[in-house]
């Protein structure tokens, strides 16, 4: 479909029936309750948890629990918010580097006609089809060999080489005419510049949907910080949930818990919503080849 | 040092050695600035994906606690995985019928609510509440889907149809050995929506009007002609990439059913062959045949992948 198309969009119905609007409105609700049941959980003060029937509002609202968790790891262990502050680090640093080195590869992949580069791009394609299973194991060796074992690195490197990202970013760039980089190249730019001031800028709606993925496989990652992490304070955000709110403490701790599970969720959802639009652009593109 | 070359009028000028081998110079040039620029993904991405795939399949032919050195037995892993391992075989089934049940319906519910909200003027709302579940993660949710199917009275599924008079005395959700899988597939298929949702609401909102146009034409007269022989076949490739998707997440399930049902699971219900693994890997620390059920995964997951892109492939190389 190279040629323009003067009407693409929407395919609206001729009267949008009122039907379709409240199956939606009931499947939504369904999907959605378990959360909400979440976030209530997480404002309501202790003597509304565990009222029978359930209610499902809350009557008094309260930070109670947020405070809860602060104080709930004490004096022993490290305070609640160096778990956030680690989570937000490692999500941050991987989130801003995948997208930087993902479109730095996948501009070559793109474009380029040098030996070579089709073979990579199998690879890549071909990783895409792996299980994180295969590569636990010797993962967890290859740290430990490279000495990284409980520093940051350990997270965050894993994070970077995510293969969906580059792929991708990959399919995005094929969109870009060539004719725009002969013209260029003929000004004279070499690629650095022409990668920089061309290639970056026009991959800006797909910086959004790398960004959401690395995000949300990063930020809710437990398996990672669960083998690479010895001490308190190199944990994250969902290793401390699991073990803090495992077990029997879902139940005696179900106000914590539902803070903690909110704080977990919360900011993924924010950032959907802040690159929503631009997610979906972009994902038009994700089968293409 | 350069040579000019005459134009002859009209006839192609054929370019001299030197200048050729200046070009090839030059593009090598160029060359170098790419294989710069693929470097450093490539770079993590082979220690942090090739390699470890690599000394998977090694290690899954060797006998491997971490505390000595991999000892080389050979094919002995597999004769024991497949010959010998009744749980493996258990895991193998469950993980069968999840992902026979989880993948193709997953996908078609996926489809089906994209081409629906596709219909409608305000889907931000709707899109979010759908993608919403499956960027939590299992582990976080874990508590409150155990205070809804919890075994007790105040259970809130246990509640809800003790008032409707379905049942009479609470019901083991989550322990009987009978309804644990089924539990485990219903969250499943809540946290599925996933990129593939996204992928296919994207594909629906850029098909072009004109197709559509020209079916009526052509003698098109309901919605699910039009499904049929317009949008499908025009999103072949999103369908690929979403069953693609579909199947290698329902061959690797394991969180939920760990979230719900512990690890391992009474009787083995909800025993998958990922929570197989880390029963292995984890537990008993024999990664040799932890490695050997990777690679098995690992295998299943290619082939089905490969298969899916030879049937619904558009250019029959991806």
């Amino acid at each position: 479909m190279a040629a323009a198309l003067p009407r693409l969009g929407r395919r609206k119905l001729k009267r949008e029936p009122i039907g379709i609007y409240v199956i939606l409105a009931l499947m939504a609700l369904v999907m959605i309750m378990p959360m909400y049941l979440m976030v209530i959980n997480a404002f309501k003060p202790l003597e509304e948890l565990f009222l029978f029937p359930p209610r499902y509002y809350v009557m008094n609202p309260t930070l109670n629990n947020f405070t809860d968790l602060l104080i709930a790891t004490g004096a022993a262990w490290v305070p609640f918010s160096r778990y956030l502050f680690n989570s937000l680090f490692i999500s941050i640093t991987v989130v801003t580097l995948h997208v930087l080195v993902a479109c730095m590869c996948a501009y070559p992949l793109a474009k380029s006609k040098a030996p070579g580069v089709k073979l990579m791009f199998n690879l890549v394609v071909a990783s895409l089809m792996f299980s994180p299973t295969v590569t636990n194991i010797p993962r967890y060796l290859i740290i430990n060999r490279l000495r990284l074992i409980d520093t940051y690195w350990a997270l965050i490197l894993p994070g970077i080489a995510g293969s969906f990202g580059t792929f991708l970013m990959k399919q995005f760039l094929e969109q870009v005419p060539n004719e725009l980089m002969e013209a260029a190249r003929i000004d004279g730019a070499s690629e650095w510049v022409m990668f920089w001031r061309l290639i970056m800028p026009m991959s800006r709606p797909a910086w959004a949907t790398l960004t959401i993925f690395a995000w949300i496989s990063s930020w809710n990652d437990e398996w990672g910080p669960l083998v690479f992490t010895r001490s308190e304070a190199m944990k994250t955000l969902p290793l401390a949930i699991h073990t803090m709110f495992s077990g029997s403490n879902a139940i005696a701790r179900a106000g914590a818990s539902a803070a903690a599970g909110l704080l977990q969720t919360a900011p993924t959802i924010i950032l959907f919503l802040i690159l929503q639009k631009r997610v979906i652009s972009t994902m038009a593109h994700a089968g293409i080849k | 040092m350069a040579q000019v070359t005459e134009v002859r009028a009209g006839l192609p000028k054929k370019p001299s050695l030197e200048a050729r081998f200046k070009r090839a110079l030059h593009e090598a040039r160029r060359w170098r600035v790419h294989y710069l620029f693929m470097a450093p993904f490539m770079i993590l991405f082979t220690i942090f994906t090739i390699v470890p795939v690599i000394s998977s399949i090694y290690l899954s032919f060797t006998y491997f606690n971490v505390l000595e050195a991999p000892r080389w037995i050979g094919w002995s892993n597999f004769k024991l995985l497949f010959l010998e391992d009744d749980i493996f075989i258990i895991a193998l089934k469950n993980t069968l019928l999840f992902s026979i049940i989880t993948g193709p319906v997953s996908f078609f519910l996926q489809f089906f609510l994209a081409w629906l909200i596709n219909s409608l003027k305000y889907r931000i709302a709707y899109t979010l509440a759908f993608y919403a579940p499956s960027i939590t993660s299992g582990l976080a949710m874990g508590a409150i889907w155990q205070v809804l199917f919890s075994g007790d009275y105040y259970g809130y599924l246990n509640y809800i149809l003790i008032r409707l008079g379905i049942l009479h005395e609470p019901y083991i959700w989550l322990s009987n050995v009978n309804t644990m899988l089924p539990i485990v597939i219903i969250v499943s298929l809540w946290m599925s929506m996933g990129s593939g949702f996204l992928a296919f609401l994207a594909g629906l909102q850029n098909m072009n009007e004109e197709l559509y146009e020209a079916g009526k034409v052509d003698g098109i007269r309901n919605r699910f002609q039009e499904v049929w022989y317009i949008t499908l076949p025009m999103m072949k490739p999103q369908l690929l990439f979403g069953a693609v998707m579909a199947v290698v997440r329902s061959l690797e399930v394991s969180g939920v059913a760990v979230a719900l049902t512990g690890l391992p699971s009474p009787l083995y219900a909800t025993h998958t062959i990922m929570t197989h693994l880390q029963d292995y890997a984890f537990i008993r620390f024999e990664m040799g045949y932890a490695s050997a059920i990777s690679v098995v995964l690992f295998v299943m997951m290619f082939g089905l992948s490969r298969f899916f892109m030879r049937v619904l492939s558009t250019k029959g190389e991806y």
